[in-house]
C-alpha cells in the first residue's frame, strides 16, 4: 500500500482507538472532576466490562447480536453497581483522603484483577462481533483524465469498527446532554464546584459521589464492551487503557471534560498513526514522558483549571 | 528622634489583574517598638504583610530589612534573617507535641545542640504558660492555646521582628488580657508588628499605628495622633457606631 | 531508660536477632531472610520519602531498577568487577533520583504521584526498547563466579546472608540516625505542615530534593544488591508492581517508623508465600491487605504499636 492509503487506514484505526479512549478517559475525568479522586482501579472496571460481556455472550446462544446488545446493557450496569458499592463501603469511610484513596483503589485494582484471574482464567477469550462485513474503502489517484477512484487492496474497514465510532459519539453526546441539560447534570456540576455549598442546599453529596463513581466505571465498561469483539477479553487488559486514560485526562486538563475529548482524539489518532509507522514501544515512551512533562511544566494541560 | 528603622518599604505595590491590592506603600517600622497595622476589611493588610515576609511576590517596590534590600529573597530566607510570623488562621504542627513544635522553631538557629534546644523550649513555653502541656499533641489543644503555641514558636526563634497577623481573633477576653501582657513584656526585646481589628488591644500595646485603607496608607503616627485624625475617624473608626 | 537508649536497644537488638537467626532457622527461611533484608532496604528507602517526608511516589521501581541495571549491565556488558559495578549502580540511582526529584518536585499531591508513575513507566519501556542489551522481561543472569566481593563468595548461603545483613544494618542504622537528627525532624515538619515549616525559615524545596535523592539512592542500592546477591536482573523489577510493593510494605509495617519497613516486608513475604501455595492469584491478598489497612489501620503494625504503647519509637 502506498503512503496515502496507509495513512487513511492508520487514521481510521486511530479513530476507533480514540473513540474507546474517549469513553474510558471520560469516566476517569468525571470522577476526578466531581470527586477529586484518582481511581487507579479504573482500568480494572474497564476489564470487568469486557469479561462480563464475554460471560453474557457465551451464555446466550443464537445470533451474536442478541448477546452483544444484552452485554452492552448488562455489563455497564453491573460494573457501575460494583463501583458504587466500592465507593460506599470504602472510599466514603476514609473520607476521600487523597493518600488513603490512592492506596484503597490500588487495593481494589488487585482484588478485581486477581479475582478475575481466579474465575475467568489467564487466557484471552474472543467475543463475536454482532456484525462484521468488510467494507473496502476507495482512494484517489491522479492520472491522465483527472482524479480516479480505485480500491487499494488492504484498504478496508469493518462495519463493526464504524459502528464503534458511531456508538461512542452517540454515548458521549448523550452524556454531554445529561451533564449540561438535565437536573442530574446540574447537581453533578454543583457538587463539583463547591460540595459544601451544595450540601447546604440539600444536595445529597454522598449519594451524588456514589452515582458519579458508578457512572465513571460504567463508561469504562461500555468502552470495553465495544472493544472486546475487536480485541478479546483478558484479565490484564485494563493496564494499558488505564495508563492511556490517565495520559488523556492529564493532557486534556484535569477536570475539563471538553479537554478530555480533544486529548482523546489527539492521542488516539496519533497512537494509531505512530504505531503504524514507528515502534509501538517508542511511541509509548514518548507519550509517557510527554505526560510527565505536561504535569511538570503545564499542570493545567490543554484546557483544565489549576488544581 | 527617629529610632533606627528595622523595616521599611518604598513604593510597595501589588496588583492582581486589574485590582490594586496595595498601592505605592512607603512604610517605616521603628526598631524595638510595637506597631499596629489597622484598617477596614479588604484594606490590603494581609497582602502587605504577605509581601513583607515573602509569601506574596510584590508587583513593584522594595522591602528593606535592617538596611538590606530583601526583595530577591524567598520567604524562608527572610525568616532566617530574624523575622517570625504567625498566621491569621493558626498554623501549627497539629500532629506533633507542643515540645516538638517549639523545638522545630528553635532548631533552625540552635541546630543539633539538644540541651540548648530543650532549654529554649522550656523557657518559651513557660513564658506563654503552656509548660505543663509540653507533651500534649498540639491538635488536641483549644484554639486559644494553639494561638499561644504559635506565639511561643515565634519567640523560640529570638526574632528581631515579630509579625502577628490578627493574633487575638477567636480568643476569649481573659486570653486577650494575657496576650496583651505578653506583648508588652516583649517590648524592647524585639520589634512587633501587629495586624489587629481589636482597637482595645491596639490602644494597650501599640506605640505606633499605621492605618491602611483601600490599599494605601491613610495615616501613620502615635495612637493619640491617629485617634485625632479626622480622615481615619471617617474611614475606619467611625463617627457613630463602630469601634 | 531514656528514649535514645530505648531506640538504640531496639535497633541494635533487631540486628542482633537477624544475626542469630542465621544459626537457628532452617535453610529455607534463612534464604528467605536474605531476600527479605535486601527488600527491606528498598522499603527503608521508600519509607524515608513516604513515611517521614510525606511524599507518595508511585515510581520508585525506577530507582531500584537503576541500581539493578547499573550494576548488572556493568558486569555483563563491560566486564567490571563487583566493587566498581556497585559504585556504578549506586551512582546511576543517585543521578536519576536527582533528575526525577528536580522535575517531579515542581508538582505536588496527586500530580506528584502521576509524574513519578510516568517516569517509572518510561524507564520500564526504555529497558524493553533496548532489549538487545538488557534482554527485556526475560532478564539476564549474573554468573556465580563473578559475584565475589572482597573475597567473599556472595552466591553461597552464608556469604549472601551476611552481605545482606551488613547492607541492611548499615542502611537501617544510618536512616535511624538521620530521621532523629535535625534534618530528619525538619522532613517530618514538612510532612506535617509544609507552609509552617517554610515560615519557620526552612528551605523546604531543598529539603525535599535531598529526601528524594537519599530515598532514591538507598532504593538503588537495594536494587544493585539484589542483582548481586541473587544473580539476576530483569525488567519485571522496573514495573509498576515493584513501585507498589514498597508502598504496601511500608504501609503494612508502619510508615514513619524505623522498624516498620522490615516488619512490612517480613509479613507480606510470608503472606504471599503462604497464599501462593493455595492460588496463583496471590496478589489478591495484597489487594485485600491494602484495602483493610487503609480502612482500619492506616498507621500499620509498628505505627499502631507506637500510637498505643511505645510512644518513644522513632
Amino acid at each position: 500500500m502506498d503512503f496515502g492509503p496507509h495513512l487513511l487506514l492508520a487514521s481510521l484505526e486511530g479513530a476507533v482507538t480514540a473513540a474507546i479512549l474517549a469513553l474510558t478517559a471520560m469516566g476517569l475525568s468525571i470522577v476526578f472532576g466531581v470527586m477529586r479522586v484518582v481511581n487507579v482501579a479504573h482500568g480494572e472496571f474497564y476489564m470487568l466490562g469486557a469479561v462480563i460481556a464475554w460471560w453474557v455472550t457465551s451464555l446466550i446462544g443464537g445470533h451474536p447480536a442478541i448477546g452483544f446488545v444484552l452485554a452492552l446493557g448488562i455489563a455497564p450496569l453491573v460494573v457501575g453497581f460494583l463501583a458504587a458499592a466500592a465507593d460506599k463501603l470504602i472510599l466514603q469511610k476514609i473520607n476521600y483522603d487523597p493518600d488513603r484513596t490512592i492506596v484503597a483503589t490500588i487495593g481494589l485494582l488487585y482484588i478485581i484483577q486477581q479475582t478475575t484471574l481466579m474465575t475467568f482464567g489467564p487466557d484471552a477469550r474472543p467475543v463475536q462481533p454482532p456484525f462484521n462485513t468488510r467494507l473496502a474503502l476507495p482512494w484517489f489517484e491522479y492520472g491522465e483524465g483527472g482524479f480516479a477512484m480505485f480500491w487499494p487492496w488492504g484498504l478496508s474497514i469493518t462495519s463493526y469498527k464504524l459502528f464503534v465510532i458511531v456508538a461512542a459519539v452517540a454515548i458521549l453526546t448523550t452524556l454531554w446532554l445529561l451533564i449540561t441539560r438535565s437536573k442530574i447534570g446540574l447537581i453533578m456540576r454543583a457538587t463539583q464546584l463547591d460540595s459544601e455549598t451544595a450540601l447546604a442546599f440539600g444536595v445529597p453529596v454522598d449519594r451524588v459521589y456514589m452515582w458519579v463513581f458508578g457512572l465513571g466505571a460504567g463508561l469504562a465498561a461500555v468502552g470495553a464492551v465495544l472493544v472486546v469483539p475487536i480485541q478479546q477479553a483478558h484479565y490484564l487488559m485494563g493496564h494499558d487503557p488505564l495508563l492511556l486514560a490517565f495520559i488523556t485526562v492529564i493532557i486534556g486538563g484535569l477536570g475539563s471534560l471538553p479537554g478530555t475529548i480533544i486529548a482523546a482524539i489527539l492521542i488516539g489518532m496519533s497512537d494509531g498513526i505512530i504505531s503504524v509507522f514507528f515502534s509501538p514501544t517508542l511511541a509509548k515512551i514518548i507519550a509517557t514522558l510527554l505526560v510527565a512533562m505536561v504535569l511538570v511544566f503545564r499542570p493545567q494541560g490543554l484546557l483544565g483549571r489549576s488544581t | 528622634m527617629d529610632a533606627v528603622n528595622i523595616l521599611s518599604t518604598k513604593g510597595l505595590t501589588k496588583t492582581y489583574g486589574g485590582i490594586k491590592a496595595n498601592t505605592n506603600i512607603d512604610f517605616v517600622l521603628p526598631k524595638g517598638k510595637t506597631m499596629a497595622l489597622i484598617g477596614p476589611n479588604g484594606a490590603g493588610k494581609s497582602t502587605f504583610v504577605g509581601m513583607l515576609c515573602g509569601r506574596i511576590a510584590a508587583t513593584s517596590g522594595d522591602v528593606f530589612f535592617e538596611g538590606q534590600n530583601i526583595n530577591a529573597l524567598p520567604a524562608h530566607k527572610r525568616i532566617s534573617l530574624g523575622i517570625a510570623y504567625t498566621f491569621q488562621i493558626t498554623s501549627v504542627f497539629a500532629g506533633l507535641s507542643l515540645h516538638e513544635n517549639v523545638a522545630l522553631a528553635a532548631r533552625r538557629r540552635l541546630g543539633s545542640d539538644v540541651t540548648a534546644v530543650d532549654a529554649k523550649v522550656a523557657d518559651v513555653l513557660a513564658r506563654v504558660g503552656l509548660l505543663d502541656r509540653a507533651d500534649q499533641i498540639a491538635g488536641d489543644l483549644s484554639y486559644g492555646h494553639q494561638r499561644l503555641l504559635e506565639i511561643a514558636m515565634g519567640l523560640a526563634q529570638d526574632p528581631r521582628l515579630f509579625i502577628l497577623d490578627e493574633p487575638t481573633q477567636g480568643l476569649a477576653d481573659s486570653e486577650i488580657a494575657s496576650f496583651i501582657d505578653l506583648i508588652n513584656s516583649l517590648a524592647g526585646e524585639t520589634t512587633i508588628l501587629l495586624i489587629e481589628h481589636n482597637m482595645d488591644v491596639v490602644m494597650k500595646t501599640a506605640a505606633y499605628i499605621t492605618v491602611l485603607n483601600f490599599g494605601e496608607i491613610l495615616a501613620a503616627g502615635t495612637p493619640d495622633e491617629i485617634h485625632a485624625n479626622e480622615a481615619v475617624q471617617a474611614a475606619y473608626l467611625g463617627t457613630t457606631t463602630d469601634a | 531508660m531514656s528514649n535514645t537508649q530505648r531506640s538504640n536497644l531496639l535497633h541494635l537488638g533487631t540486628i542482633a536477632l537477624l544475626a542469630v537467626a542465621f544459626f537457628i532457622l532452617p535453610t529455607y527461611h534463612v534464604g528467605n531472610l536474605s531476600r527479605i533484608m535486601v527488600l527491606a532496604v528498598y522499603a527503608i528507602g521508600y519509607n524515608f520519602l513516604f513515611g517521614y517526608t510525606g511524599l507518595l511516589s508511585l515510581g520508585h521501581a525506577l530507582f531500584f531498577a537503576a541500581g539493578m541495571y547499573g550494576l548488572g549491565l556493568s558486569m555483563e556488558l563491560f566486564d567490571l568487577t563487583t566493587a566498581p559495578a556497585l559504585v556504578i549502580g549506586l551512582a546511576s540511582a543517585l543521578v536519576i533520583s536527582a533528575v526525577i526529584g528536580f522535575l517531579a518536585l515542581r508538582t505536588s499531591g496527586v500530580s506528584f504521584m502521576i509524574v513519578t508513575l510516568m517516569f517509572a513507566q518510561a524507564g520500564y519501556l526504555t529497558i524493553l526498547y533496548f532489549g538487545t542489551y538488557t534482554r527485556g522481561d526475560e532478564g539476564f543472569v549474573i554468573q556465580q563466579a563473578d559475584r565475589v566481593l572482597f573475597g567473599v563468595d556472595l552466591s553461597s548461603d552464608t556469604g549472601r546472608y551476611f552481605a545482606a545483613l551488613a547492607l541492611f544494618s548499615a542502611c537501617f542504622l544510618a536512616v535511624a540516625h538521620l530521621v532523629q537528627s535535625p534534618f530528619g525532624r525538619t522532613l517530618v515538619a514538612i510532612r506535617e505542615n509544609e507552609e509552617r515549616a517554610r515560615m519557620l525559615g526552612y528551605d523546604t524545596v531543598t529539603h525535599k530534593l535531598k529526601a528524594v535523592i537519599i530515598s532514591g539512592t538507598i532504593s538503588g542500592l537495594a536494587g544493585a544488591a539484589y542483582a548481586l546477591l541473587f544473580g539476576y536482573a530483569g525488567a519485571t523489577f522496573a514495573t509498576v508492581q515493584y513501585s507498589i510493593f514498597p508502598l504496601l510494605w511500608v504501609l503494612l509495617g508502619g510508615a514513619g517508623t524505623t522498624i516498620g519497613p522490615l516488619i512490612g516486608v517480613i509479613f507480606m513475604f510470608y503472606l504471599i508465600d503462604l497464599s501462593s501455595s493455595i492460588t496463583s492469584a496471590y496478589m489478591l491478598i495484597a489487594g485485600v491487605v491494602l484495602v483493610l489497612l487503609t480502612l482500619f489501620a492506616p498507621q500499620g503494625l509498628a505505627g499502631e504499636l507506637r500510637k498505643r504503647v511505645f510512644k518513644w519509637m522513632p
